[in-house]
Order: structure tokens, then C-alpha cells, then sequence
């Protein structure tokens, strides 16, 4: 089973969301910050159009041969001295990664941050049995101590404001003198460094993630501004490396390809400032390293969305661009989408892993704007993808019947052009004449969910397709 | 079935594949063999001076800080300088890279200790094996000259480069550590470094020194 979601509860969540005083402050940031550094950095590079393209071509020619290049990647690894492990679903990965914890003897297990160790829900996994799991990344650091998901792929704790992080400090770091003071941010993080130091010191395992693996050598990379994640890696014994099975690049060239839209698109750095390559165990030449190299390779769902449209999501390179540009996420946050992954590569991920029936919100949260589309690095067609959830979300009879009902009015009329020119036009006529007087409803007969919210303005009297004719026609006369 | 019989069935039933077809088989082994190159940036395609003033834009773009010297005798004076002018204590770790030893540290004061880091220093050195002028990159490699530990755990972490070894794009360092370790094979670790380590978790606002160092110097050797 998969970590827990409350995604079938969305209107619920997006609702309390919207009156939540803090969320919305701290979603603020979402919408000045990375929009404009995204935007700078792609301005910089005149080949960042065609690098998008050619990141989406690597990833398709990887997905479409991606058992042969799992394959070579699992040969090399082994060459280099580590071992691979495959895992069909969330139970199966925490078994192996509580397995090699237990072989390690390990008491802590450092982590940096993963996404796929989220999906799997290895924290609440290892604290069940007996060891203590401590997240690395800043941001996942917070949000552990407030026992949440992530809100956002990138910024977990991008919901949250600097009080809220000193609260907690304050509860959890009971050990520091109590009058100390934590106005400032850089003062925050300084804390969190001196309290991680001691943690990464004592770790007996350390838990990455993997942004990519490249087949060519049998390299496993992750990609940090922090510096957690090595310090996650080197330390420790043992390093173990979770990865789901798309993340398969063939070569190093391909992977600097990817590595140039990625950073870009998510921070709007030029490059992240550790980009880690790691290739096996410690050597002889080694002064340092991890004695013991595992990758857990998971699939979870992933090889069924193969030779599906929604292949096109595997080519995912988890930047957060789509959240940061979209207004659905600016609006409600992350932990509205109820499950792992928030915004539009969420809304349509989300019902790929855990079901269109729990999830079927999601890919409905969207005011297809494309803004999401337009900003993907490796140009996922989201819109479309939560267009097609929709469909089968309605072949499924999972849509609720008001608006089924609704549709299939709409349908009859729409399939008799004469018909719904005739109904249109006594409609907008009705609605013109009504509203003449003041320009707008303030109330309208089943139309409760806009009204309730926003007025709906007078229609002018004549429908569109009424004027274009007129208007066309006076044109050709 | 095992598991990874399974996923592999799984993956080959949905791309409608059986997984021994030669024409596949051909595709992947001869993308890995040449590893074609993609879509080179037309920026760090430049040579001799401007390649090093890119590198140094970049770098510092990146908030590190950069000084060039004319040759590897002047590197010791030039980090006891950049540690005196920060105020930081006149100690320096490093590995055991024969082009650090064989600088004339006895010039300086400094106090010299050597091997990888248990945590608790606050100064070390590494040498590079390559720069990167695209972006201001450096590569370092791990192995006992210049252990990994030093580019995370110390708070002033300086990079010693040639400016010989400082290459336009990530595929031509490639191309050296292919040349270096053989087509396939790579050093335990390859760090890219960009810059001191940063976060922006507290309210998107950027701050130094996240969990590696909270500065990053760089020495570019001229000779």
C-alpha cells in the first residue's frame, strides 16, 4: 500500500486551504519567486528551447527501450561493486530497505530527499520498526517535525512561514537554550545545521533518491543546493539509492542534456550547486565513501502507464515548474491534492498510482490554461493528460450525476445545431431582457456554484454564433 | 516470478516488445557506445582568455569567489591571503593530490593537516580535475588525493583549477574522464560543484551555508 491520501476529500481540502491566513501568505512566494527567476534563466540561454526538445527526445527513446537500458544499467552497477534490488510496489521496496538497515545494524538513517521514499512511505515504515529515519533537506526537515507531506516537489515546506518554523525549533530542540533567539531565517538554518551535523555524523545508513540513473556507466545522480545529500551518501556505511524505473537515461552526454533544463526550470539557477555522480562502493583508492552501494529500482505502477497515453508522464523530471506556474496551486497549496505529488504533474500522476476513483478530483482542479505545458522542460502535455483522466473518470461513471445529467442536456442539444440555435437564442434573449437593468445576476436558477461567489453578467441579448453570422455577412456584402 | 522478472514481463508487455529483438538490441548498444552529443550551448564555445573570464563570470554568478594566480608556487601565499582577509584561522585540510603537496606550503603559516574530514574542520583545499566555463562548474573526483569529505563537511572549502583543465561544456570534461577511466567506467564520485551550498526553504529566501560549505573559493592556476 501506498502512503495514505486524502485526494478524494480535494474540495474539502482546497476550501479550508483558501481560509487558511498563513497558507496563503506563504503562497505568495510561490507566485513572485520562481516564476520570474525561471523566466530570467531561460532568457539567458538561446538554446533552451531546443534543449527542452532534445530532453524530451532522450526521455522517449529511453522509455520506449527502457528494459533493455535497465539492463545495462543493472550489469554496470553490479560490475562497479554495488547490488540492485527490484521492487513491484511500495511493500516491497520498504522490505528491502528495511532489510539492508538490518544487515547494516543501523540504529539512524539519515536521508535526503526523495520524492519516490514519500510515495513509499519509508519514514512511518523504519520508526515502526525500530529505527529513527532524519530528514536531511532543510525543508524536509520542518515538515518531518510537523509530521506532513511535502507540499510542493521541490520546497516541501514551502507552505510555511519563518515563525511557524521557529515554533517547532523551539519544541523539538529542546536541548538549546530556550531564550535564543530565532528572529532571523539565516538564524533558523543555522540551528538546523548544527543539529543535522551531529545527526549526519551518527548515521549507520544513508537514503537518497535518485534525479536520474545513467546506463552507460551504472551512475545514480542527485542534484542538491544543500549539500544534504552527499553528506547523506559519504558518511554513512551504506548508502542505498531509491529509484523509480523511469529515471533510466542511456549516457552522460544525455544526462547533461537533462541536467541543463532541469535546474533552469526549477529554480532558475543555471546549474544546482551539487550535481552528484555516484558510480558503486568505496575503493582501494578511497579515503572515504560508503562501503556498501544498493539501488532500489521501483516500479509502483510505472510499467503499466507504459505504451498508455499516459506514457508521456514517465518523462517527468520532478522540476515543479507546473506548480510554480500553476494558479490551481497558487491558489490551494500542495496538501490539497491529498497524496504525494500536488499541482498539474500530481493531478495527473496522482490517478495513475492510486486510482482515478480516489484522485478523480485532481486532474478537474485545473483551469487549462497551459501555462503548465508551456513551462515543462521535457514538454509533458499536462492539459491534455488531465483531459484524457476526465474521459475515463466519465466512461467510468465516477462523474456525480448533476453533472452528468448536465452533459448529456448539453449533448442532446449540441448534436442538433437548429435546436441549440433556437434554445441559445431564447435563453440569451430571456437572460438580456432580465438582466438589462442592472448589467448582471446576482442569482440564477441552478447556477449556485458561480453566483455564490461572483455575480454572472447579463448576456447582451444575442448569442455568439447569431453575431458572427451578422457580422460575417456584413463583411462579404 | 521474482520480482524483477515481473517488472521487466510488465514493461516489455506494455511497450509490446519481447526484449530480444536484434533491431532494439542494435539501437541502445550503439547509442551507448557513442554517446551522441545534444544541443551544445554557443556560450561556453570559446577559447584561451575568454574561456577563463566566462568561467570566472559564471563562478562568480554563482556566488563563489575566484583569484587567479600565474603559477602553482603562488598558490599557498594566495589561500593564507583569501583565510587572513576573512579572518578565519590559518588551518587547512587536504588529501594527499601530488599537485597540492608539492606546493611550498612551508611559505606560509598555515597548519597543515591531511587525509579526509571527521567534521570538525573548518578550512580545506581540494584540486580540481576540471572546470566547466558554461556555468562556472568545477568536477572534482573522489579517491584519497582529494576525498570527498572535503567539498561538504569543512565551512570554507577552496578549489585549487588549472586553467588548462578548464573546459567549455559538461561533454568535454566527459570526454577526459572517459580518457581517464576508461568508456563506461566512472570514478567512485563525480562532483559537480556550482557555488557554496544554499537554501531557500524559509520563506524562498536565499541563505548561505545550508549543510556544506558557506563559502567557495576558487585558485585558477595560470601556468
Amino acid at each position: 500500500m501506498n502512503v495514505h491520501s486524502t485526494s478524494p476529500q480535494f474540495k474539502q481540502n482546497a476550501a479550508r486551504a483558501l481560509h487558511d491566513v498563513q497558507l496563503q501568505k506563504a503562497l505568495n512566494n510561490v507566485k513572485q519567486g520562481f516564476i520570474d527567476k525561471r523566466q530570467a534563466a531561460a532568457d539567458k540561454l538561446p538554446e533552451f528551447e531546443a534543449l527542452r526538445d532534445s530532453a524530451r527526445d532522450i526521455k522517449n527513446h529511453t522509455l520506449e527501450h527502457l528494459d533493455l537500458y535497465l539492463e545495462a544499467y543493472e550489469e554496470k552497477v553490479k560490475a562497479s561493486g554495488g547490488h540492485v534490488h527490484f521492487a513491484r510496489n511500495a511493500e516491497e521496496a520498504r522490505e528491502i530497505i528495511l532489510n539492508i538497515c538490518r544487515d547494516s545494524g543501523a540504529k539512524t538513517v539519515t536521508k535526503g530527499k526523495s520524492m519516490i521514499s514519500e510515495e513509499i512511505g519509508i519514514n512511518h515504515y523504519l520508526e515502526a520498526n525500530g529505527i529513527r529515519p532524519v530528514e536531511t533537506d532543510l525543508g524536509e526537515y520542518i515538515i518531518q517535525l510537523r509530521n506532513e507531506l511535502p507540499s510542493h516537489i521541490i520546497a516541501p515546506a514551502v507552505h510555511l512561514n519563518a515563525t511557524q518554523v521557529e515554533q517547532d525549533f523551539r519544541r523539538v530542540h529542546t536541548h538549546l537554550d530556550a531564550k535564543r533567539d530565532l528572529s532571523e531565517p539565516v538564524q533558523l538554518l543555522t540551528e538546523a545545521r548544527a543539529v543535522l551535523r551531529e545527526r549526519f555524523l551518527a548515521a549507520d545508513v544513508g537514503i537518497t533518491g535518485a534525479n536520474f540513473l545513467v546506463a552507460e556507466t551504472g551512475t545514480s545522480i542527485i542534484v542538491t543546493n544543500e549539500g544534504n545529500g552527499d553528506l547523506t551518501q559519504i558518511l554513512p556505511k551504506t548508502h542505498i539509492v531509491l529509484a523509480s524505473i523511469e529515471k533510466l537515461v542511456p549516457t552522460l552526454d544525455d544526462v547533461s542534456q537533462l541536467l541543463r533544463v532541469l535546474a533552469r526550470s526549477a529554480t532558475g539557477q543555471e546549474m544546482s550547486v551539487y550535481t552528484t555522480f555516484s558510480t558503486g562502493p568505496r575503493r582501494a583508492s578511497d579515503a572515504d565513501g560508503p562501503e556498501n552501494y544498493h539501488v532500489v529500482l521501483i516500479d509502483n505502477g510505472r510499467s503499466s502507464m507504459l505504451g498508455t497515453s499516459f506514457e508521456e508522464m514517465l518523462r517527468c523530471i520532478r522540476c515543479g515548474a507546473c506548480m510554480n506556474h500553476c494558479p490551481v496551486y497558487h491558489a490551494v497549496g500542495g496538501h490539497a491534492y491529498g497524496w504525494v505529488y500536488p499541482g498539474p504533474m500530481g493531478a495527473v500522476l496522482t490517478p495513475s498510482l492510486i486510482g482515478v476513483d480516489k484522485a478523480g478530483h485532481l486532474p478537474n482542479a485545473s483551469t487549462f490554461c497551459g501555462r503548465c505545458e508551456s513551462v515543462c522542460p521535457v514538454r509533458i502535455p499536462l492539459p491534455k493528460l488531465m483531459r484524457h483522466w476526465r474521459e475515463r473518470e466519465f466512461e467510468r461513471h465516477l462523474t456525480p450525476a448533476s453533472v452528468r445529467s448536465g452533459l448529456g442536456l448539453w449533448g442532446f442539444f449540441a448534436r442538433r445545431p437548429a435546436l441549440y440555435r433556437l434554445a441559445t437564442r431564447a435563453a440569451m434573449a430571456t437572460l438580456g431582457f432580465a438582466g438589462r437593468q442592472r448589467g448582471r445576476f446576482t442569482w440564477l436558477p441552478f447556477s449556485k456554484g458561480w453566483t455564490k461567489y461572483r455575480d454572472f453578467p447579463a448576456p447582451q441579448g444575442e448569442t455568439f454564433q447569431a453575431r458572427w453570422q451578422r457580422e460575417r455577412k456584413g463583411r462579404t456584402a | 516470478m521474482s520480482a524483477r522478472d515481473e517488472i521487466f514481463a510488465n514493461i516489455r508487455r506494455s511497450l509490446g516488445v519481447k526484449g530480444s529483438e536484434t533491431i532494439r538490441k542494435q539501437i541502445v548498444q550503439d547509442r551507448l557506445e557513442r554517446s551522441p552529443k545534444g544541443v551544445i550551448p554557443a556560450r561556453g564555445q570559446v577559447s584561451g582568455e575568454e574561456r577563463i573570464a566566462l568561467f570566472k563570470t559564471m563562478a562568480e554568478a554563482s556566488l563563489a569567489t575566484v583569484t587567479e594566480v600565474s603559477s602553482t608556487a603562488d598558490v599557498p601565499q594566495s589561500i593564507a591571503l583569501f583565510l587572513r582577509d576573512h579572518n578565519l584561522p590559518a588551518t587547512l585540510r587536504m588529501g594527499d593530490d601530488p599537485r597540492l603537496k608539492s606546493m611550498p606550503w612551508g611559505d606560509t603559516t598555515l597548519e597543515i593537516a591531511h587525509g579526509p574530514s571527521e567534521g570538525s574542520d573548518l578550512n580545506a583545499v581540494s584540486h580540481a580535475f576540471g572546470g566547466v566555463a558554461e556555468t562556472g562548474t568545477l568536477a572534482m573526483i573522489s579517491g584519497h588525493e582529494n576525498p570527498s569529505t572535503l567539498n561538504f563537511l569543512p565551512d570554507n572549502h577552496i578549489i585549487v583549477v588549472s586553467a588548462k583543465d578548464i573546459a567549455s561544456d559538461y561533454e568535454s570534461v566527459w570526454g577526459r574522464v572517459r580518457f581517464a577511466f576508461g568508456k563506461g567506467s566512472m570514478p567512485r564520485t563525480v562532483n559537480w560543484i556550482t557555488g557554496p551550498s544554499r537554501s531557500g526553504d524559509i520563506e524562498q529566501t536565499l541563505l548561505l551555508g545550508a549543510h556544506g560549505p558557506r563559502r567557495l573559493h576558487v585558485v585558477v592556476v595560470r601556468e
